[in-house]
């Protein structure tokens, strides 16, 4: 019998922490299937962040460090300049990459840094019990907006695709979902597109998945993936934003 | 930084630099090649040294967005294997306190300059050691300890940054040079003689890649219930052991003296002074001066006790030290304090006056208020 799809090496094989229809585990697995294919997994180091997906590296056989909060960038500077040959990747929450860290990623990007950004948005912080992230939409209820997202007193989601697009230092810059299969095989694309950016030193590269979080959005999995569709994409539009391979 | 000529020759030669060139280019001296800070007074002319000297040494200079990210840029480069620094002043030291306590969390070996300034808050830029608690007890989350260094001249600072970088590998633990505007602003002779060990140890546990090996991870999230605190007593552990092997200090007239000082950096300049004033007269002052401000000399300070008459700390803060001397003396003698604050230096003549308000009794006093007043 002839295995035509098994579980990526790079994969570790245990059961993940993430509640059923959250899509981090879907991502890091396509992050070991790119890493498994590619021959990469010796020569990649991961940062994983706070939050939810803090023990990625339970999941992800290759070096990993982690992050304090928000400061990703700034830490996978740090091991860039020591190893400017290696595969690094660091990968952030809403939370993580747009409030508390929005300085480092900026900078990072505007430094132009060869690194690859995989910023995971599900518009809201799961592991500290569903609280207001930046990329929250507007009317949507969260721990700390019990009546819906406010402009006036919250402001409004911000887009950190487009953002960072108009800094010159950013080189590729798209935004994908988890919601079907069509949409995970456009992310795969994206990551493998972003990692090539890196690999080829064609500088700052990142790639916003737009991710699920049916426990604090209150749904169940198949309206989350709906809500992704209909909602999110619609605040958040997919597509690339910026190319450096684009014709002018 | 005018007209300096990097040659390894020219380098072993005497030559005049501040205090915080010369520790720049001790850390370079000492195999240092990812520097990363941000602009803050008085320690300036660190940051724009290493602006020059890294690239000439194949070194990565950033000047960060902010001291957070500068910090985390140092945790990066450790985490990656690098010998790396940073450094600040008081403020900006504050701002890298969460960084501190990951470094610390993670076993990752740094260097860190504190060139410490008036505070709280903005305060002012002259020079102060208020920093003290914040160094030697923690300064960020979590039970931790920093080696910290304290230099009380520019050759020493250059030594002390050099021994930064073997202590921190040796002991997987960031290095803490407590400095002030005084020592990092002045300038005197100094020379960098060739020392060995300018490389680190190998480091297995660094993240390179891994390639042909079991995947390394750099964390200090200990989330499953018992092993944080495993991890705990293994860094107490680690503590101990540096306290047994690290202290180091000055000891200066100290046989018979009638007054022991303590005080480091530049108020033990001003003790020093202080010292050798005394010596004209029948009255004996002497001085202990911690280098190591973590590990405390404590052992030493508690032995002198013994046979003291009294000892005065003398700080540039409202008291912060003294609480470690009172500690170490364990009761034996009485200690007495005299601070200068808010970027305020003590003079010498101030010093004498506290020495005549604790012992009024002393025949010799009159002489060394008389002494005090001598300018």
């Amino acid at each position: 019998m002839q295995a035509i799809y098994e579980k990526p090496k790079t994969f570790i094989d245990s059961a993940t922490h993430f509640c059923p229809g959250c899509g981090h585990g879907i991502v890091l697995r396509l992050i070991a299937e790119i890493l498994d294919s590619w021959g990469m997994r010796g020569k990649t180091i991961g940062l994983a962040p706070v939050g939810c997906a803090v023990l990625a590296y339970n999941y992800l056989d290759i070096d990993m460090c982690e992050a304090p909060h928000g400061r990703p960038p700034a830490v996978a500077t740090g091991i860039k300049r020591v190893h400017p040959d290696k595969l690094v990747f660091a990968y952030q929450g809403d939370g993580d990459l747009a409030a508390i860290g929005m300085a480092e990623i900026i900078h990072a990007a505007n430094r132009g840094e060869n690194i690859t950004f995989i910023f995971v948005n599900n518009a809201i912080y799961g592991m500290t019990n569903g609280q207001m992230a930046p990329t929250t939409l507007l009317g949507q209820k969260t721990a700390t907006t019990l009546s819906g997202r406010n402009a006036t007193n919250d402001g409004y989601p911000i887009r950190v695709c487009e953002l960072l697009a108009v800094i010159e230092g950013s080189s590729f810059i798209e935004r994908v979902s988890i919601s079907s299969p069509e949409q995970v095989r456009k992310t795969k694309k994206a990551l493998e597109k972003g990692f090539r950016t890196q690999i080829e030193k064609k500088g700052f590269s990142l790639v916003e998945i737009l991710s699920s979080c049916p426990i604090y959005w209150r749904m169940d999995s198949n309206e989350a993936m709906r809500y992704i569709d209909e909602e999110m994409s619609r605040i958040f539009p997919l597509g690339v934003v910026k190319d450096w391979e684009a014709k002018k | 930084m005018a007209n300096i000529n990097f040659s390894r020759a020219y380098l072993t030669m005497k030559q005049l630099l501040t205090g915080n060139e010369a520790a720049a280019e001790a850390a370079i001296q000492a195999g240092c090649r990812y520097y990363y800070g941000y602009p803050i007074t008085p320690q300036n002319e660190l940051i724009n040294y290493m602006s020059v000297r890294m690239p000439q040494v194949g070194g990565v200079f950033i000047q960060a967005e902010s001291e957070i990210a500068a910090i985390n840029m140092v945790y990066g480069s450790a985490a990656a294997g690098g010998r790396t620094m940073t450094s600040s002043s008081s403020p900006g030291i504050s701002l890298k306190q969460e960084g501190i306590s990951y470094l610390a969390g993670s076993e990752l070996p740094c260097v860190i300059v504190n060139i410490q300034r008036g505070g709280p808050g903005l305060g002012d830029i002259s020079a102060s050691q208020a920093d003290y608690f914040q160094a030697v007890k923690g300064g960020g989350h979590g039970d931790y300890h920093l080696i910290v260094l304290a230099p009380c001249s520019v050759q020493e600072m250059a030594n002390l940054v050099y021994d930064a970088f073997g202590l921190s590998d040796k002991y997987r633990t960031p290095v803490l040079i407590l400095g002030d505007a005084q020592i990092g602003q002045l300038m005197e002779p100094v020379e960098f003689p060739e020392k060995p060990n300018k490389k680190s140890p190998s480091k297995t546990w660094a993240l390179t890649g891994a390639e042909g090996r079991k995947r390394n991870i750099v964390k200090s999230f200990y989330p499953v219930k018992g092993q944080l605190e495993e991890f705990n007593n293994h860094l107490q552990e680690k503590y101990k052991n540096i306290e047994e092997h690290e202290v180091r200090y000055e000891a200066v007239n100290i046989q018979n003296a009638d007054v022991i000082l303590v005080a480091y950096g530049t108020s033990a300049r001003i003790c020093k002074e202080v010292v050798k004033k005394s010596q004209q007269l029948d009255f004996k002052v002497g001085m202990i001066r911690p280098i190591t401000l973590w590990p405390f000399p404590k052992k030493f300070i508690r032995k002198i006790s013994e046979n003291a008459q009294c000892i005065l700390t003398v700080e540039m803060s409202a008291g912060q030290m003294v609480e470690d001397v009172r500690l170490s003396v364990e009761g034996k003698c009485p200690v007495y304090f005299y601070g200068r604050t808010g970027g305020g230096v003590p003079a010498s003549s101030e010093v004498i006056k506290k020495i005549v308000e604790i012992v009024p009794e002393n025949l010799a006093a009159n002489r060394l208020l008389q002494l005090a007043e001598v300018k």
